[in-house]
């Protein structure tokens, strides 16, 4: 069945926003979670720590090079995500629509293909 | 907004619309009808302007229907009275309530006094918030049968007077019980279709896996909900593997286990884990043998012995002719094909599985292995001549031919 994840995406504003009131955020968010899994179509959810505590590994060289960081702006940077197992596009839209995300914030909703979309043994004829 | 929006504002507001009209009008048969009316409102008026607030406008709807209804209805003036002057249906936010009503919303659609057809439909539209449209495709059958399964078991509930409630404590678990094996009984048609050209309809298992996700989260303390959450999730965990990419199933000892979905059997894993609390019921023992498929590197490695515990042990809480097959066909992986035909040829003998191709299927096999080629090739054959689905005919017929 299609999986999509739905991808949180903050600005510096919104998480400030969130971090301003993050008991209530967590609350909000942990009544959702158990919407979504009473519902039987939650798969995963995880948010990730501040970015300035993550490390990137750049691939532009020979080597892999690893730097502290990303620093700086916020925006296009996952905050987290939601994996869900439901049975259209639409249905992970409006789920997305449901989520107690801050304002200012986005979320990018993104299929999973399924396992025979993948290429795989070259011997397979289609 | 399209139909698709629709349907999908639809399928996760279904069960909690009609619960809470249910129990607002007492009558299941005229919620459910009144909820259809809103979504077929909602298709039409959608596409034209839509609603701020999707969910509300559905119930908002499905509520003045429902009370149209009521007002029709002359015998029922009180009642009507009554409801009119509620004011608090579509602000009732209580979720204690709503997970109540959604699984009291389950125990009528499973309710014994319904035909298992009818328990099927009534789930799916109801609890899963399919159409009839989806549920006729998905057991390949014609709407109107579907429709009118769907119509009959509304009739049957209101003339058996079946409250809206949960079961008394007492009977819970045994109506508990009736809910999971409709579960399954979806969950078995989408894993291995009865009838028809394809071996699998991962979007009818599918529908199974919301719902058995749906009771865990409502019973999480019921270990049997993740067993049988566990055995549809590693039962499906094999999907990918289980067809070629003609459509032609693979048997086990020939899937590639990298196909597998390792996200689906750690999950299963993890609901078998909750099942295990208090020692296993049949859908948590049917999980530790498919978990132990699960977690085999290949047919060889697989704990076979392991495997013909579980049977056994299945075979003591819920015997059935075809957990005996099936536990001859571990015998003969864990100790030869000449034991294993010893349990099977008693099961013919005592007229076990009449019809079935699965006991023929299973005897070849053996046959086969034993060298018995002749014997072997007639037991195929007749498997092949008994077997529905015409993907497995066809693997038995190859078989057969192949011993000459």
């Amino acid at each position: 069945m299609p999986k999509y994840m739905l991808i949180m995406r903050g600005t510096d504003e919104s998480n400030a926003a969130m971090m301003a009131s993050i008991e209530e955020g967590i609350a909000r968010t942990r009544l959702f979670i158990e919407e979504m899994m009473k519902a039987g179509v939650l798969l995963g959810a995880e948010g990730l720590d501040d970015p300035g505590q993550g490390v990137v590994v750049d691939f532009s060289g020979e080597t892999p090079v690893v730097t502290d960081g990303p620093y700086g702006e916020t925006k296009e940077l996952f905050g987290g995500f939601f994996l869900l197992e439901v049975a259209s596009k639409q249905e992970a839209v409006e789920w997305a629509k449901r989520v107690p995300a801050a304002p200012g914030s986005k979320i990018e909703v993104r299929r999973v293909p399924e396992e025979d979309e993948v290429p795989q043994d070259s011997t397979v004829q289609r | 907004m399209g139909t698709a929006d629709v349907e999908a504002v639809w399928r996760i507001e279904s069960a909690r619309i009609v619960a809470a009209l249910t129990r607002f009008t007492g009558d299941f048969g005229l919620a459910e009808d009144a909820a259809q009316e809103a979504v077929a409102e909602a298709l039409v008026s959608w596409p034209l302007a839509a609603p701020a607030n999707p969910a509300g406008w559905l119930m908002a709807t499905a509520r003045r229907r429902a009370i149209d209804a009521i007002r029709r209805r002359t015998a029922l003036q009180d009642r009507y009275a009554l409801l009119a002057a509620d004011p608090a249906v579509d602000e009732e936010i209580d979720p204690d309530k709503i997970d109540d009503d959604v699984l009291a919303l389950m125990f009528i659609s499973c309710h014994p006094v319904l035909s298992p057809e009818a328990r099927v439909a009534l789930t799916l539209r109801v609890v899963g918030g399919l159409s009839s449209e989806q549920i006729a495709r998905a057991f390949l059958v014609p709407v109107p049968t579907v429709q009118a399964r769907i119509t009959r078991a509304k009739k049957t509930i209101a003339a058996a007077g079946v409250p809206f409630e949960l079961p008394p404590a007492g009977e819970r678990r045994e109506r508990l019980g009736g809910v999971l094996s409709v579960l399954y009984v979806i969950f078995t048609e989408g894993s291995t279709a009865t009838s028809g050209d394809r071996l699998l309809r991962p979007d009818v298992a599918y529908e199974a896996i919301r719902l058995a996700r749906t009771l865990a989260a409502l019973q999480p303390a019921e270990p049997e909900v993740h067993g049988l959450l566990a055995l549809c999730e590693l039962t499906a965990a094999r999907f990918p593997a289980r067809t070629g990419p003609d459509g032609s199933p693979i048997l086990l000892a020939d899937q590639d286990r990298r196909r597998w979905d390792f996200s689906a059997i750690r999950r299963g894993l993890a609901a078998l884990t909750k099942a295990s609390t208090r020692g296993l019921g049949p859908y948590g023992l049917q999980a530790a043998i498919a978990a132990t498929h699960a977690s085999a590197p290949s047919v060889e490695a697989t704990d076979w012995d392991r495997i013909v515990v579980l049977y056994e042990a299945l075979g003591r809480v819920a015997p059935s002719p075809v957990v005996e097959l099936n536990r001859a066909v571990a015998v003969a992986m864990a100790s030869g094909p000449a034991q294993a035909l010893a349990i099977v040829d008693e099961l013919v003998a005592s007229d076990q599985l009449p019809g079935s191709h699965l006991l023929p299927t299973v005897r070849g096999e053996l046959l086969a292995r034993l060298g018995r080629r002749p014997e072997a090739r007639a037991e195929l054959e007749l498997a092949a001549r008994l077997c529905a689905n015409q993907r497995e005919r066809s693997v038995l017929l190859r078989k057969a031919a192949a011993l000459g």
